[in-house]
């Protein structure tokens, strides 16, 4: 997994509450194989004016010009400004694949559905909790200003902005600790690799015929 | 300090740590891989430029998506764009990791369930782990099988461990005789109307007693995979000699003085006797008639010689409404006799009921007779392709085809309809399978779960007949 400590980058605002991980990524793009690639299908029913299809080329699809991250301003986000309860709905683990893949590193809140929030920190985005009114504060600064970017600071749980105003929040500590050093489920398991080797060995005097099995 | 049941000692054998949040680390001897689950997975690793642990842990093949009839041409003629991509995926992948994998067309391809312990790769005492909720199959071999999830099947390719916790312990037990004509098939499904599909949630549930130690190897692997049916992601059968006679000489069996050691370890897998169960369900074996369900759950089963069941007799409302809905989606009336639905398709298939003994059962139901005239299809697919030689060097495919049924490839097929084996709306099918959900063998399809020689027996009256009748006349 993506190591997470500090990033700077542009933000975008989201202006809307609910937002559900069909907006995030619509149903027709969960038969896919694989968990990248997700990007350009990203918000696809606001992002684009025509119906999406799996596996087609977007670079032609009609834009909405409307939509906040088509605009010339906030091309290279990787901060998204969004409202309360975001990421509800399905459990898919294609929303944050989606976000991922598109280029967002953080998502900035006063409120996240808590299975997308989860499937957030086992790949390797950062949503952070705010209270409202500061997420007020920032919807409105990014407005006034273009070119907005945001600093987050994993490691002193901060965010910074251009004024160099700081925003505090809150991590559980060990998400923190692996996204700090870039460990997954995977990651963590494998820093016990001697316990697994250990076992492996002990089991391998016990029931040999256990290993080297499955081949040609 | 009281004895351990077989799952503890299964359990505690594979222990590699306990973790400080409290989950358990637990060593995964065997995964099974099919080309549904394991896309992302593969990707996954790809992505954390990671490798897989163990190569030779790892067995794959195809099932869900490939097509069941004539299919010589290969992967490239599977007309289903999204199947062909899954499946040409886990070729791919398989080649790349180095792991064995039957291909589409090998003579050894089928369903995972089937395939694995056909093959030896299923050893008693081992965990075993695939991205497939029925492979608590396994568990007839005294391993500890259940599903997983896609994150879980690249943790497992990745570290060839399993972050878990432990289940409760729970003990099915049957005792007496079976009657003729009923089936495991039967046993299960009964179990799981008393019980109910969420009865052994947070179980491993044990099968234990007379009827489980009197039943044939194949018998305890449908009865196991209905476990997860009854809520249990494990189901468990204590090792025996039958256990070991069914292993005896398989592709990837130990052999010679490892086979010796290896059955001297096995005697072990067994509850010891002060093992205590956190629940205990007793059943008698003469309580147990061949089984139909009549809704849209697999607990919605009576006996064939039964009705089906009226609202007007519950007064739980949340049942009342349950019936209700059901009667509505299969299109069925209260008080109806069992034997009085009528059928539109049978599928003899699955991987609850697709191994050589379930094709022999239905033979013998059809043999010399013809499937009845309002039966539009009537499949038989057998679960892998050696379960289909076997059965052909029997006989047994001249004897369906002989008798009106389609004689197929191996692959999960109508079980779940994601190849074109499908219902249609509001079809009745008498199915071998294991779920009965709406929509589950095709869109607004009507499933009726029964044992193979039921089905076969349906297909010939056209609609079911108790199968002990069926066979005196
Ligand atoms: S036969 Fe049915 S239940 Fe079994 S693995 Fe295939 S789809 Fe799943």
């Amino acid at each position: 997994m993506k190591k997470f400590n500090q990033h700077t980058g542009i933000a975008a605002p989201l202006d809307r509450a609910n937002v559900d991980t069909d907006m995030i990524i619509p149903k027709q793009f969960l038969k896919s194989i694989k968990r990248s690639g997700f990007g350009k299908n990203l918000f696809d029913e606001l992002r684009y004016l025509d119906e999406g299809q799996p596996d087609q080329d977007c670079s032609g699809r009609p834009l909405n010009p409307d939509f906040v991250l088509n605009q010339p301003r906030y091309q290279g986000t990787s901060v998204l400004l969004a409202r309360e309860n975001f990421g509800c709905g399905s459990s898919r683990e294609h929303a944050p694949w989606a976000l991922d893949d598109f280029g967002i590193r953080s998502v900035i809140a006063p409120s996240f559905a808590e299975i997308f929030y989860n499937n957030c920190f086992k790949n390797g985005l950062l949503p952070i909790v705010l209270d409202e009114a500061q997420v007020d504060q920032l919807f409105e600064e990014v407005a006034a200003s273009e070119g907005y970017q945001l600093t987050i600071d994993l490691e002193r749980q901060l965010v910074v902005t251009p004024t160099d105003t700081e925003m505090a929040f809150d991590i559980d500590g060990f998400r923190k600790h692996c996204l700090l050093n870039g460990l997954d489920d995977i990651g963590l398991t494998l820093q016990h690799a001697d316990d697994i080797k250990a076992y492996e060995q002990r089991r391998r005097a016990e029931a040999p015929w256990l290993f080297d099995a499955i081949h040609e | 300090m009281a004895g351990k049941t077989l799952y503890d000692k299964l359990f505690d054998a594979h222990l590699v740590r306990m973790n400080e949040d409290g989950s358990a680390l637990l060593y995964i001897d065997r995964q099974v891989l099919h080309e549904v689950t394991s896309p992302q997975a593969f990707e996954g690793l790809r992505l954390a430029g990671r490798q897989p642990w163990r190569i030779d842990a790892n067995i794959a093949t195809p099932d869900h998506n490939v097509p069941t009839t004539e299919r010589s041409g290969g992967v490239d003629e599977i007309k289903d764009p999204v199947s062909k991509i899954q499946v040409k995926t886990l070729d791919s992948n398989c080649d790349d990791f180095g792991i064995l994998e039957f291909k589409m067309n090998d003579h050894r391809q089928g369903i995972v369930h089937v395939m694995a312990p056909e093959q030896g790769a299923i050893l008693p005492g081992v965990t075993a782990v695939c991205g497939d909720s029925h492979t608590a199959t396994l568990g007839a071999l005294g391993a500890l099988a259940h599903g997983i999830g896609t994150s879980e099947v690249e943790h497992v390719l990745a570290t060839q461990c399993l972050i878990t916790k432990k289940m409760k312990n729970m003990l099915v037990r049957v005792d007496g005789q079976l009657g003729a004509g009923v089936t495991p098939k039967d046993v299960i499904l009964h179990v799981i109307g008393v019980i109910g599909t969420a009865g052994g949630t947070g179980y491993a549930i044990e099968f234990g007693g007379e009827v489980f130690r009197n039943m044939s190897m194949e018998g305890r692997m449908t009865v196991c995979n209905m476990a997860i049916e009854a809520g249990a992601r494990v189901g468990l059968v204590a090792v025996d000699q039958t256990t070991i006679d069914y292993v005896n000489g398989r592709p990837f069996a130990p052999k010679g003085a490892q086979w010796d050691a290896a059955v001297a370890a096995w005697q072990d897998l067994v509850s010891d006797d002060d093992a205590e169960f956190d629940s205990v369900i007793e059943i008698r074996a003469e309580e147990i008639e061949p089984q139909v369900t009549w809704g849209t759950s697999p607990e919605m089963v009576v006996g064939v010689s039964e009705t089906v069941p009226n609202p007007a007799n519950e007064d739980d409302q949340v049942k009342v409404d349950g019936i209700n809905r059901a009667l509505k989606y299969m299109g069925l009336q209260a008080d109806q006799k069992i034997t009085d639905i009528k059928l539109d398709r049978v599928f003899i298939g699955s991987c609850t009921n697709s191994r050589i003994e379930d094709l022999r059962e239905a033979a013998a139901v059809v043999k010399g007779k013809k499937v009845a005239d309002n039966i539009i299809q009537a499949l038989v697919v057998p679960g892998s392709g050696l379960v289909k030689a076997q059965a052909e060097q029997e006989g047994l495919d001249k004897i369906f085809v002989e008798a009106g049924l389609e004689w197929r490839e191996p692959g999960c097929s109508m079980c779940l309809a994601m190849n074109p084996d499908k219902l249609g709306p509001g079809e009745h099918c008498a199915s071998t399978s294991n779920r009965n959900f709406e929509g589950r063998q095709g869109f607004g399809g009507r499933t009726h779960l029964v044992s193979p020689a039921m089905a076969a027996a349906a297909a010939i009256a056209g609609h079911f007949v108790d199968v002990r009748e069926f066979v005196k006349h």
